[in-house]
């Protein structure tokens, strides 16, 4: 094993966490704050991604495709909140499940006759679109580099956000007692439909970044759901931090397995769930 | 006659830097009726909880017919013979009486890895299930499902359950809860019946059927015990008159 | 929930009747395609077993479980793997073997995922069946995601006489229908029996249970074997109906499919998700007739079944049951829907049988 690609590995592995991470984070939050499980938002990831590719083929810019699609995913997560989630507030976990199964089944027929079912590709920004040297003999994509920036950029800020300010307060106080948050006089509907909306764009968002380094295809969605899922469960339902975390640890492992054991890369990462679920049942945060 | 069935030693228990439950040492003798008071958030709840195993103990002991069953599970405490009623009612919504006093009873099987015989089949679960039912007095509704009846009704129906268990013990928190007057009495009665045979811990906040029932009373304020012993003793007690039964009684006679 | 009212059972032994039948007149309504839809029908009971012992777990246990279909996949990748490329294996062996991985399976995951409640659960139950999805997708030896192909279905001889051939579609049809009948009614008698009011009482009030002295982990842990068990059993008479398995076996896809069969029929009734996996099937392939994007209604469909038809199929007819006045003194069966007259709905309550 040499070092060069260590340092490719590691570095590849650190991008894919924190990329899970804003995927997750997002998921955590949905449910922390509204006790909802929501299976489509990895379907929102794809939808993203097929949004970048859209628009870029259409602007000729990533970023400003980002640009235009950010407000699309918004209002996609506020009219899913508004008109089916909000339903479900008060029902079991069971129905959640099923009717955003449903979503995910309407995405995917969305997505296959709106774009249909080719794998795409989307062009890195020119001025991204280069590589740095590490070492003498290793150079690194600029990128790849740069979604990681934009990721611990995002996670700064969600911290921020709901360490400093009102909003975030209400956000943490919503996760432990509802009735508190409503006899504050705050409009609790509202702080759920931001936060779904808000959920379902960091989801969007996280695909239209990463689509130029993982292409984008139909059900694309669904492996970034699970690991999402794993990430969660590893880090603790309703945590940011253990989001953080658990992401990192899932992408390290995911990349490293991917090395040094290809058969079974994929499954690490869940033999690394059971062992935590082993030790720690709520996760390493909860 | 004067047997010990419960004691604590310094129980105590922290959420954090709340302490509900501070340095608490009680006894309950054989057929005692052994009743906790104190406003709200006193700890009385958490006391139940660390007694009946829902909450481990952050420190001190407990001690059931002399065995030491700190940090137990709730099951093997059950199993001990103690009898735990909730202050919320807590009953098989979709079962009826008789299938939720038989669920109980059940419990006594040694185990319920039985796939094959009925379960109305066995024949000493579901006497013990009756015997219950009749002492709760709900026999006459034995097959109406428990989400159809009246709240009092199935407070009753939770304290027959605890019943259908066995219990040597029985922990009632604020069995009166949400009750009527004539409800009230009704299950008082019940608990005085009760008390010919068991002994009691019972959390209430209906002072006057405290009064008529208990044989000795503990007032607790924020976690601690500021009085206990003898009925008599501690009610007319000046710290407890002041810090508790004053404002009670002021605000029952308003 | 215990005891089905009778003009629902008498519903359901017509229904069984007429299936059990369709060799006698599905020819002569379907006619070239009879072959077609004799397979289809033997595909849908094994599909019933599976929503079946889904019900076992989410409807009476209470424990939603996305991991169903990991049982079922394991189960036929057993049968494949141990069948010799060239020759029928010896059903005595694989099936055993085929049910004992599937129980297998189940306990392992079961212990790992037990602890966990609500949401947890669910994505917990998710992500470790898709573990076992990746393992037989990534690894060459299992075929990869292309699946493998079983050229002989097992044997059923003994002592050299063959006792069943299934190699034949009719038999096959009926060893699935008789399956799912028997599986429905041991389930039914599990469910009277103390283990199933334990089930019940979990899922009604898990502190409770506690506090009444029974142990919710043990009783969870048997019933998440024994559905695993059963979706095995179900998964395993799916390979050798299809002779070949696949990742998708395995999938997530199929155990929220079957999740949708139980809701769709009725959770909690165990004879809901067997109407429930014929509607959701006949759904699926009515639409996939009539357009490409079948997902497309069937996501709609699944939507607006959440929103407005909770109860399933089960829901609508125990409703409509209650409007059938029930004859108690008289034998004969009161027949037909024709029957809901106009009096008022009678709401029976579920009356003991006395031994």
């Amino acid at each position: 094993m040499d070092l060069s690609l260590f340092l490719i590995q590691t570095l590849n592995g650190v991008q894919y966490g924190l990329l899970l991470f804003l995927i997750a984070s997002g998921l955590t939050l949905i449910f922390g704050i509204m006790h909802i499980i929501n299976l489509a938002h990895g379907a929102l990831y794809m939808v993203g991604a097929y949004l970048a590719f859209w628009l870029t083929s259409l602007v000729g810019n990533l970023f400003l495709a980002i640009i235009l699609a950010l407000p699309i995913a918004l209002m996609m997560g506020i009219l899913i909140e508004r008109f089916l989630i909000r339903h479900l507030y008060a029902r079991a976990h069971l129905d959640q499940v099923l009717l955003t199964f449903g979503l995910i089944l309407i995405f995917n027929a969305l997505q296959s006759i709106i774009w249909g079912n080719d794998v795409h590709s989307v062009p890195v920004p020119e001025w991204l679109n280069h590589s740095v040297a590490l070492t003498d003999n290793l150079r690194y994509p600029v990128y790849r580099l740069f979604i990681s920036g934009v990721c611990i950029t995002i996670a700064i800020g969600m911290y921020l956000l709901i360490q400093r300010t009102r909003l975030g307060m209400i956000v943490r106080a919503g996760a432990d007692d509802r009735e508190m948050v409503r006899s504050l006089g705050v409009n609790i509907n509202r702080v759920y439909t931001l936060v779904f909306a808000a959920g379902t764009a960091l989801a969007a968002f996280a695909g239209m970044i990463a689509s130029p380094v993982s292409s984008v295809y139909p059900g694309m969605g669904e492996s970034v759901l699970i690991l999402a899922f794993v990430v969660v469960v590893i880090g603790g339902i309703g945590s940011i931090k253990g989001a953080f975390l658990g992401a990192l640890l899932v992408g390290l492992t995911a990349t490293w397995g991917t090395v040094l054991a290809p058969n079974f890369a994929s499954a690490a990462v869940y033999a690394l769930m059971a062992i935590v679920l082993l030790f720690k049942p709520r996760g390493l945060f909860a | 006659m004067s047997r010990t069935v419960l004691e604590t030693r310094d129980l105590t228990m922290r959420f954090g830097g709340l302490v509900a439950v501070d340095r608490v040492s009680l006894q309950v003798e054989a057929r005692q009726v052994h009743a906790i008071i104190g406003p709200n958030g006193a700890g009385k709840s958490t006391m139940i909880n660390l007694l009946t195993g829902a909450l481990r103990p952050t420190a001190g002991q407990i001690l059931f017919y002399g065995r030491d069953i700190t940090g137990m599970s709730p099951n093997r405490i059950s199993h001990l013979g103690m009898g735990r009623s909730f202050q919320r009612t807590n009953v098989f919504p979709s079962f009826t009486c008789l299938e939720n006093c038989r669920l109980a009873s059940q419990s006594r099987l040694k185990n319920s890895f039985r796939f094959f015989r009925p379960a109305e089949s066995y024949r000493q679960v579901t006497e013990r299930a009756e015997r219950a039912l009749e002492l709760c007095g709900l026999s006459h509704r034995r097959h109406t499902p428990a989400a159809a009846m009246s709240h009092g009704e199935q407070r009753q129906l939770e304290i027959g359950m605890v019943l259908a268990t066995d219990p040597r013990f029985l922990v009632l928190d604020e069995p009166m809860a949400g009750m009527g007057q004539r409800e009230s009495e009704t299950l008082l009665e019940l608990l005085r019946e009760l008390n010919r045979e068991y002994a009691l811990i019972l959390v209430e906040h209906d002072m006057d059927a405290v009064f008529s029932i208990a044989d000795v009373l503990t007032v607790m304020v924020n976690g601690a015990v500021i009085a206990s012993g003898p009925l008599d003793a501690v009610r007319n007690s000046e710290a407890v008159q002041h810090a508790y039964l004053g404002e009670a009684d002021a605000v029952e006679e308003a | 929930m215990l005891d089905i009212p009778k003009s629902i059972r008498i519903l359901l032994l017509l229904l069984t009747v007429l299936l059990a039948c369709y060799p006698l007149w599905g020819e002569f309504f379907f006619g070239d395609r009879y072959e077609y839809y004799l397979q289809k029908l033997t595909f849908m009971m094994l599909l019933a077993i599976l929503a079946l012992s889904l019900d076992w777990l989410v409807g009476i246990t209470g424990m939603v479980s996305i991991a169903q279909a990991a049982f079922f996949g394991v189960a036929g990748y057993t049968l494949v793997m141990l069948t010799p490329e060239f020759a029928a294996a010896n059903v005595w062996v694989v099936l055993p073997a085929a049910l004992v991985m599937a129980a297998l399976a189940a306990l392992v995951i079961g212990l790992l995922v037990i602890r966990t409640h609500g949401i947890f659960f669910i994505m917990a139950t998710i992500a470790f069946s898709q573990m076992l999805y990746y393992l037989f997708h990534d690894a060459p030896f299992f075929g990869g995601s292309d699946g493998i192909y079983m050229f002989f279905r097992p044997e059923v001889s003994i002592g050299g006489v063959q006792l069943l051939n299934l190699e034949d579609r009719q038999t096959r049809f009926f060893i699935a229908l008789v399956s799912l009948v028997a599986i429905y009614l041991l389930l039914r008698v599990m469910l009277r029996a103390p283990f199933g009011r334990v089930l019940r009482g979990i899922k009604e009030n898990e502190t409770r249970m506690r506090a009444l002295g029974y142990n919710p982990l043990f009783y969870k842990l048997a019933a998440f074997v024994i559905a695993g068990t059963i979706a095995g059993y179900a998964g395993f008479l799916y390979t050798v109906q299809d002779a070949f398995v696949d990742p998708s076996a395995v999938s997530w896809t199929l155990s929220a499919h079957a999740l949708v069969m139980v809701i769709l029929g009725g959770l909690g009734t165990l004879f809901g998700p067997v109407l429930g996996a014929f509607a959701f099937e006949w759904l699926h392939y009515g639409f996939s007739n009539v357009t490409r994007h079948w997902e497309l209604p069937l996501g709609i469909v699944v939507i607006l079944m959440v929103l407005l038809l909770p109860r399933g199929i089960a829901g609508l007819l125990l409703d409509l049951s209650n409007r059938i006045p029930e004859r108690k003194p008289d034998p004969a069966p009161a027949q037909g829907k024709g029957a809901a007259e106009a009096k008022p709905p009678i709401r029976e309550t579920t009356k003991e049988a006395r031994p």
